[in-house]
């Protein structure tokens, strides 16, 4: 049991991030119906920028964090509204290959602007921890599970309690009746956007903990958050927090047990064991466990 | 007569440049092959996938597991690639039927996962993370690794690839044409248009995503198994979604569902790279370093990949096949137009 509660907690906290990231993703899907490749560079891009007005230009953390968030919010929104605005009517493939342009593009940037090599988050808390009986908890990961119950919460009462959130759902649910009730659907797309930038950023930042660090591959977690999604159903917010929680905690104990109970797995089971979930949840539920399956008509 | 220049350039592009160029054309005719097979599932079928690397992984290890260990020859361990990639492509292939569209998607990211996963874990078939050695064609006394004298005249390493590649090529694009004009390349148009319609007319929709997925598996596996052996030494990382997505960008950029599309698309992706750090001596910007600061020509290249891949989709969706056929209407049109009123005066 010694190792159980430790395994737990870094699970619940990666978790965390897992649903940040998958939250991100539900919201451009819900009203667009395309899956957004650029979030991992978008969670990249946010942390750099972080860290480097916190490091470099010397800003407080939390500055830097609310400029990082903003700024990748705006980054997002002009893509919007420069690039995928002008896609919208065309086939879903064509703006899912427009963010992989963005995606290969933030690729490029982000080692040509800030090198290769990792850099800290440049976060108040550092290694400091706090012990509880005899287990020990990083000050980072109890911070990542505040802010993600935190922003998971706003999430929820924006779309239940404001007016765009009423648009956002109105939208997701069908965007010919939005549109004809007076929806500004073009508001609503860049709304959604914004929204998965910040997303993305505060995800990114918390990743960047420690004892991880920032650097120019940390997007790559975005593709290890889609079974989260998957494994919620694509269009469900519900799913995504419940997809993302599980997702981490299922990587974690994988990491934690599966070394000294099946070693024959190797090192990097864990890294795969979310995908395995992730099929054998699909071959049973095609549209994961809270996603709609949509009605077709010829 | 275009044919005909096309062949020409084709066949004499290795005597008029230098080895750098040489290996580069070669990589991009071993990846036209797999471009093709990923253009009929993505372009002719509408299937998304990001899978393609696991499939020229497949072929690679397979072909070169055979050629090595069991010192078989070219001629056997190329088809035993792309059957063995074509037999887990049909493996694979029930999950792809249940899913549409983007969570297709998603799940052939996690086949790649799982493949890289296979290659850094099974130590015995791939070498592990340290890699392994993969072996040169050999066709009978013929060594591609040594180069191969016929008539007296001594074809290079590269250059021996280069016509085998292009062989392949040319018996994949014949292939690819007739099935495309066929029963199946229709009902994979019906299918990429309008599933359900499709399937209401009395196409059957399973049938067809598999065979598709079975056809786009088996070149890719051709492509890897040369792929690999080209490069001669390969670790699980070379296997990787950034693989896959070059795939992508080779059929977008040259032109979905069509022919030339995904061979101009090779060049381009392929050429593109080579081009930029050959020049990265003498422009300033680019620095020659994989290190440190500055614009190094694998990001320079994937940021316009990017650039390209947005500008393409938004202006141009056809790829540069769209491009030309734009302008060959011009011509065409023009042509007509004179044509008509010499005729009426």
């Amino acid at each position: 049991m010694s190792t159980f509660v430790p395994l737990l907690f870094a699970g619940v906290a990666l978790g965390a991030i897992y649903a940040l990231i998958a939250l991100g993703f539900t919201v451009v899907y819900r009203a667009s119906r395309v899956i957004n490749f650029a979030q991992g560079g978008l969670l990249a891009l946010g942390a750099f920028v972080t860290s480097w007005m916190v490091l470099d230009e010397h800003l407080p953390f939390w500055a830097a964090f609310v400029c990082g968030t903003l700024l990748t919010g705006l980054l997002g929104l002009a893509f919007q509204l420069w690039v995928v605005r002008f896609a919208i009517g065309r086939p879903e493939f064509t703006i899912v290959m427009l963010t992989l342009g963005l995606a290969s593009v933030i690729g490029g940037v982000l080692p040509t602007l800030f090198g290769n090599n990792p850099r800290s988050n440049g976060d108040v808390w550092g290694a400091s921890s706090v012990h509880v009986g005899s287990y020990q908890f990083f000050w980072v990961q109890i911070w990542t599970i505040i802010a993600a119950i935190v922003v998971l919460l706003v999430y929820g009462a924006f779309t239940r309690f404001t007016k765009y959130g009423l648009a956002m759902r109105g939208t997701a649910l069908d965007p010919e009746a939005a549109t004809a009730v007076g929806i500004p659907l073009r508001r609503v797309y860049a709304t959604t956007w914004f929204i998965a930038a910040v997303v993305a950023c505060i995800g990114g930042v918390f990743l960047g903990g420690y004892p991880s660090t920032v650097n120019p591959t940390m997007g790559n977690i975005a593709l290890l958050a889609f079974p989260a999604i998957i494994l919620g159903g694509l269009d469900s917010p519900t799913g995504a927090i419940v997809g993302g929680f599980s997702i981490g905690v299922v990587q974690e104990m994988v990491q934690g047990y599966q070394p000294q109970h099946a070693a024959w797995l190797g090192n990097d089971f864990y890294l795969i064991a979310p995908y395995l979930v992730m099929i054998l949840v699909l071959l049973v539920r095609p549209y994961g466990l809270f996603g709609s399956r949509p009605a077709e008509r010829l | 007569m275009l044919g005909v220049a096309i062949a020409a350039v084709a066949l004499g592009v290795p005597f008029w440049v230098d080895g750098y160029w040489r290996t580069t054309f070669a990589f991009v005719v071993i990846a036209a092959i797999g471009a093709l097979g990923l253009d009929v599932l993505t372009g002719w079928t509408g299937q998304i996938s990001l899978g393609h690397a696991f499939f020229l992984a497949v072929g690679a290890y397979v072909g070169g597991y055979l050629g090595a260990h069991q010192g078989l020859s070219a001629a056997l361990w190329i088809p035993a690639a792309g059957a063995a990639a074509g037999v887990l492509g049909a493996v694979a292939g029930p999950a792809a039927l249940r899913l549409r569209g983007l969570y297709l998607a998603i799940v052939t990211i996690g086949l790649v996962y799982i493949g890289y996963y296979v290659l850094q874990t099974w130590t015995g078939f791939s070498g592990g993370p340290g890699g392994e050695s993969l072996p040169p064609v050999t066709f009978g006394s013929w060594n591609f690794a040594r180069g191969v004298t016929v008539a007296g005249h001594v074809f290079t390493r590269d250059q021996c690839y280069y016509y085998l590649a292009l062989l392949l090529l040319v018996l994949a694009m014949l292939y690819v044409r007739n099935v495309t004009r066929s029963t199946l390349g229709r009902s994979m148009v019906a299918v990429r248009d309008r599933e359900l319609a499709a399937a209401v007319l009395g196409v059957h929709v399973a049938r067809t995503k598999m065979r598709a997925f079975v056809i786009s598996s088996v070149l890719a596996g051709v492509a890897g198994a040369l792929y690999g052996s080209f490069l001669s030494f390969a670790v699980p990382g070379d296997w990787g979604l950034v693989l896959s997505i070059e795939y992508v960008v080779m059929i977008v950029v040259g032109g979905m569902a069509s022919l030339w599309g995904p061979v101009l698309g090779a060049l381009f992706v392929v050429g593109l790279p080579a081009l930029l750090q050959n020049v990265s001596t003498t422009l300033t910007f680019l620095s020659n370093t994989t290190s440190g600061n500055g614009l190094s020509p694998a990001d320079a290249a994937e940021i316009v990949y990017g650039v390209l891949l947005v500008l393409f989709l938004l202006i141009e969706p056809g790829g540069i096949v769209g491009i030309g056929r734009r302008i060959g209407r011009q011509l065409a049109g023009r042509f007509a137009r004179a044509g008509g009123g010499a005729g009426g005066s």
